[in-house]
């Protein structure tokens, strides 16, 4: 991983919001080990694309980076630094010059970097050499706007908000500009599959609903956000109408009484009395996230271990794959 | 999927890095709110929090289960499992503590309680006989989630118990004591809700610059302790 020299800007200096966008959060990768005061997660909604944005910059993969939601966010830099931006191929440009996803650049003082809106899929992740210089609240900065924790006052990015980052050396020349092989990029469709765990409740659901559940397809409803996707299909039956409130994991698959089954994502209540069929593994909750209305998913079964398989298959993946030297 | 850890502990799977610990009495399937079997929960959320800590990423213990997210990288679901089994087998009430008593101060008035006369005239009583019963409970912290600091306390007497208002409203004041059939809580924050109110609570229930954040935690015992409005304002409080 590239080494990158940078000290902290003293003066709070960094990028300035000119423009929004539809839907701007700062996140890291997510708050963790506060469900027991209420707080949720939160975090980036597309960890793969949010992980890769770090490396390129030369990043721990913690570090605070923006998401921006469906596009039209434009910054001026306050200072020079190193950028990349990856996930949905949302037309970029700096001063009106094209640039590519997936490979980090140079960003001089006074440069405008602008994100125009994604053809298809749904978030991007600006990432800058060094982190977003932000304080952290409950251990992260990850914005949940629902629960007004994270970011720089508990909300979406607005214009004139600035994003403090690290000034890069003058003399240090050595930072490496890297890009991502195009066959190791992600590909943003309108189909997932999603692999889900049988679980929680799922021996309130026969035989016969977990079969269609995994048989029939589903459309993502107007009702999709970080909170979870709601989907549109054949309504799951469930034996019980509701159970005792209790806690709901990232991914889990809960079924209301109308059927129709709603993933729950990064900025999911922490409890809830709604049976649920199972989870979503990461992986996939992770595609799903890249999903807008009227895209298509179906469930596939999968077991914890093949799970567990997984999950460790593509962390190994990540980490040996080599990013280009530019 | 599902583990017996004994007569009165399940296990089942939840998600990738998640499982689920259900608690019951005397072996029934059937999850009922009962103190008992929230002290199983707080007794087992403790000693999870004690030996288990170097594994698990959070907890979210409710009224009768414990959600364990664990951290992939240090440990695997079976290996979870074991362990958790080994740790919760001798899990039962003899050894349990009741949780800490908390007294949360509350100004009972018409003027802060906006449902208190539709409560007390759904329930025959007089305005003073709903505060005394709702007073004279000692209640438990079952569950907090919901909104940030938002703790569920149960069970209220069933003669003041009053279902959620058919459109809730879009502002309840931060501090507001409310019941929602047999829960009640103290709004941590000025948010929208479906409660009724009944009081005023000029405590904090969730100060992010305080040390502890929150005022209570679940397997907490909590009673209100009536105020007048003087004692209110001096306490903090603020009238909507």
């Amino acid at each position: 991983m590239t080494k990158v020299i940078a000290k902290a800007s003293n003066n709070e200096l960094g990028l300035l919001v000119t423009n929004a966008g539809v839907l701007s959060l700062v996140q890291d990768s997510g708050r963790y080990g506060a469900f027991n005061l209420g707080l949720t997660n939160g975090g980036p909604a597309d960890s793969l694309a949010f992980n890769w944005a770090n490396r390129l910059c030369g990043n721990e993969l913690n570090c605070t980076a923006i998401e921006i939601n469906l596009g039209g966010l434009e910054l001026t830099a306050q200072v020079d630094c190193v950028i990349a931006v990856t996930g949905a191929p949302m037309p970029l440009t700096l001063n009106g010059q094209q640039r590519l996803l997936w490979q980090s650049f140079s960003v001089k003082a006074g440069d405008t970097i602008k994100l125009a809106y994604a053809p298809v899929g749904v978030r991007c992740y600006l990432a800058v050499a060094g982190g977003f210089v932000i304080k952290a609240s409950f251990g992260s900065t990850a914005t949940v706007c629902r629960e007004s924790v994270g970011g720089l006052n508990g909300d979406k990015l607005a214009v004139n908000d600035v994003l403090p980052c690290h000034i890069m050396l003058r003399d240090d020349n050595k930072l490496k500009q890297l890009m991502l092989a195009e066959h190791q990029q992600p590909h943003y469709t309108n189909e997932v599959v999603l692999h889900t765990i049988l679980s929680y409740q799922q021996r309130y659901f026969s035989a016969i609903e977990k079969k269609l559940f995994f048989a029939n397809e589903y459309q993502v409803s107007k009702h999709w956000d970080r909170m979870g996707y709601r989907l549109q299909g054949r309504a799951v039956k469930a034996d019980i109408k509701g159970i005792l409130s209790e806690g709901i994991c990232y991914g889990a698959v809960q079924i209301p009484a109308d059927g129709q089954p709603i993933v729950l994502l990064n900025d999911r209540q922490t409890i809830g009395g709604y049976p649920k069929i199972g989870a979503v593994i990461s992986t996939d909750c992770a595609k799903l996230a890249q999903l807008r209305q009227g895209d298509r998913v179906r469930f596939e079964p999968i077991s914890m271990s093949k799970a567990d398989n997984i999950f460790h298959l593509n962390l190994s993946r990540f980490n040996q794959t080599q990013l280009i030297s530019l | 999927m599902s583990t017996h850890i004994n007569d009165n502990i399940r296990l089942e799977a939840a998600g990738e890095n998640a499982l689920i610990l259900y608690f019951s009495d005397n072996g029934q399937a059937t999850a009922v709110i009962t103190p008992e079997i929230s002290s199983k929960v707080h007794q087992a959320e403790q000693l999870i929090r004690q030996h288990l800590s170097a594994e698990i990423v959070d907890l979210i213990p409710s009224y009768a289960s414990i959600l364990v997210v664990f951290n992939l990288l240090e440990i695997d679901h079976h290996h979870l499992r074991n362990k958790l089994k080994k740790l919760l087998k001798q899990c039962d009430n003899s050894n349990s503590r009741p949780g800490r008593l908390i007294e949360l101060p509350a100004y009972y008035s018409l003027e802060s309680g906006l449902d208190l006369a539709r409560i007390a005239k759904r329930a025959k009583l007089s305005v003073e006989q709903v505060i005394a019963l709702h007073q004279g409970q000692e209640y438990r912290v079952y569950a907090i989630g919901f909104a940030p600091g938002f703790a569920y306390l149960g069970e209220v007497d069933k003669r003041i118990a009053m279902p959620r208002l058919a459109t809730p409203r879009l502002k309840v004041p931060k501090g507001a004591v409310a019941i929602a059939d047999r829960q009640t809580a103290v709004y941590p924050a000025e948010s929208p809700g479906g409660w009724n109110i009944i009081a005023l609570c000029p405590l904090d229930m969730f100060n992010a610059q305080a040390e502890p954040i929150m005022t209570v935690a679940v397997g907490d015992r909590v009673k209100f302790v009536a105020i007048d409005k003087q004692q209110y304002v001096k306490l903090g409080g603020k009238l909507p």
